[in-house]
């Protein structure tokens, strides 16, 4: 019989970072403002802290308090992933708060909130608790996106991305009553049961749309998707590289979680939305982003496109197919961010630039950093042999094995199409007459997340054996 | 055996009204943001009707349980929407729908 013992000791990663999250909250309460510098660095040494509690969680198996919550293979990957993402945006958040005036303590506590929420929200095994860990994650990243609380667009960006969220918010509840009440359970183990053996139920299937609705707009795919140019662009740039990289991984993991472990009994149902959704993502972040020229939304419509190619994977519903999400995902997180530690280099002595142009010549101003953003980019366009290739190669073989030829066809061609965008910023980085020069603003700190990135993603055949095995097992623990 | 019998049915179909009207003020008004956060409340609302009602019929406790944890969320979520808009409206000096549009394309 389980004790309270052994379920603490189960959610130990998420009870180090609630209980850290507000002695950080107090902390920067009794010291004030001038505290950020070090209470970045507390957070820094938590997420260390529970890094080390997650790692060192066995990897079998393991539910507590009566199976609402579930620790095994894939939610340590992807809680390592998330925590990776949340420490590099805190670490990129340093010196622009400084630069920008917006020294608040506030600042690494909401993000430490967000991830504590994206946490629960990976080890969900339960509708309520699912809820409770997607709001938690999401209220935090509200105020996070009107962060810079006297710029119009960045409050602008709050509203919208507060307005459109509780929106979704709400369709997903809707979907998980319905649910709830058609399976007569909230414990995904219980619904699974539910599901295998009820077959068809139409109260089911319309909850299903809902929930999906709901994630949809989580993970940023068409058609719920419109938020993302807005948030993206108002929201300070350390925000909107946190924003691309944890929340999108977390949700990632939940609609896997949803789909692959509750549901899977009816699999040919939410097989034709994610196909339907995924196409769609594909072919509008592909052709919307021909016409940008803020990088800001240029990313936002890649990172739409790129949801696009994961859930091609997740079409594919196989063991393979979630290896490659997985994958893809492990890639995603490294292309991103380097690409916004580049955005957060161009800045001017009149203050931050976001438009593609003032890349001209970049090439000859600042050629490390040039060659850098070269190989992201190339990674991003999926050109062989940077490591985004291969994130789209797993997902799409998979499709391919599962017979799902038209989505790989038209994914393939959309993305041509998307290359087109990101070679157009190497060739106004490598060809356009040099604008002039950004400052020196970047920080040690920066310059090694950025090359490391841009490593990463050039030599990833060197790192491809482990990734792929770590993904593998992952899936696999998804699926037992 | 009364002659209106109130049952599941009558529970499911009112939420469902309230849900659409919900969505539907989100989407149709186009004049004030209050209106928007008043919607999500009934979008919300309408939520904890179907939750409490499946609960009732199911003869489980767990949906009520949902629903108390809803209100819980949907209180926070509405603190944090009108701290944000007072901050947005300090910026703009107008909460119009139609005047949220300094982004787009």
């Amino acid at each position: 019989m389980e004790t309270l013992q052994q379920d603490l000791l189960i959610i130990l990663p998420e009870l180090i970072l609630a209980l850290g999250a507000m002695t950080l909250l107090m902390w920067g309460v009794f010291r004030g403002d001038g505290a950020t510098g070090e209470l970045n660095i507390l957070t820094l040494v938590l997420f260390a802290l529970v890094s080390i509690s997650v790692f060192s969680g066995a990897p079998e198996e393991r539910l507590a308090f009566h199976g609402t919550y579930i620790a095994d293979g894939f939610t340590r990957v992807m809680k390592l992933l998330v925590l990776t993402g949340a420490a590099l945006a805190v670490i990129m958040s340093a010196r622009y708060i400084a630069t920008e005036r917006l020294r608040r303590f506030e600042f690494p506590v909401l993000i430490v909130f967000a991830t504590t929420g994206m946490m629960l929200m990976i080890s969900a095994n339960d509708l309520v608790v699912l809820y409770i860990g997607l709001e938690l994650q999401s209220l935090a990243l509200y105020v996070l996106a009107a962060y810079s609380r006297d710029s119009v667009r960045s409050t602008e960006a709050g509203l919208k991305y507060f307005v459109l969220g509780a929106l979704s918010s709400g369709l997903l509840l809707y979907g998980a009553s319905l649910i709830y009440g058609f399976s007569g359970a909230t414990g995904f183990d219980a619904i699974g049961n539910a599901v295998a053996s009820g077959g068809q139920n139409i109260g089911l299937t319309v909850g299903l749309v809902f929930l999906l609705a709901g994630l949809a707009f989580k993970i940023s795919a068409v058609p719920f998707h419109m938020w993302t140019p807005d948030v993206y662009e108002g929201a300070p740039t350390p925000v909107t590289a946190f924003f691309a990289a944890a929340p999108k991984l977390a949700a990632m993991a939940l609609v896997l979680r949803v789909l692959i472990d509750p549901l899977f009994a009816i699999a040919v149902q939410w097989q034709q939305i994610i196909v339907f959704v995924s196409i769609a993502s594909i072919l509008l972040g592909s052709f919307a982003a021909i016409g940008q020229t803020n990088i800001k939304r240029l990313m936002a419509y890649s990172s739409i496109a790129n949801v696009g190619h994961m859930l091609v994977g997740l079409a594919a519903g196989t063991q393979e197919g979630v290896q490659g999400v997985i994958i893809y995902l492990a890639i995603y997180l490294a292309m991103t961010i380097g690409t916004f530690v580049c955005i957060l280099a161009m800045r001017r002595p009149e203050g931050m630039v976001e438009d593609i142009n003032d890349l001209s010549g970049l090439a000859q101003t600042r050629p490390a950093m040039a060659a850098a953003l070269l190989i992201l980019m190339f990674s991003l366009a999926g050109i062989p042999p940077m490591a985004g290739f291969f994130g789209k190669f797993y997902v799409y073989l998979a499709a391919v094995n599962a017979g799902l030829w038209p989505l790989a066809v038209i994914g393939i061609l959309a993305s041509v199409v998307g290359a087109y965008y990101y070679i157009r910023i190497v060739m106004i980085m490598v060809n356009g007459e040099p604008a002039a020069p950004f400052e020196q603003n970047l920080g040690f700190e920066l310059r090694v997340i950025l090359f490391g990135a841009a490593l990463y993603n050039l030599a990833f055949i060197l790192f491809a054996a482990p990734v792929i095995a770590i993904a593998g097992a992952a899936a696999q623990a998804l699926f037992n | 055996m009364a002659p209106f019998d109130i049952g599941l049915g009558h529970y499911l179909t009112t939420a469902a009204i309230l849900f659409t009207i919900g969505i539907l003020g989100i989407f149709i008004n186009r004049k004030n943001v209050i209106v928007i956060l008043m919607s999500i409340e009934l979008i919300l609302l309408a939520v904890n009707i179907n939750l409490v009602a499946f609960s009732m019929h199911l003869g489980q406790v767990a949906g009520q349980v949902f629903a108390l944890m809803v209100l819980t969320v949907a209180a926070a979520e509405a603190a944090i929407g009108l701290a944000i808009l007072v901050v947005y409206f300090r910026n703009r000096g107008t909460i119009a729908v139609e005047d949220i549009n300094m982004m787009r394309g």
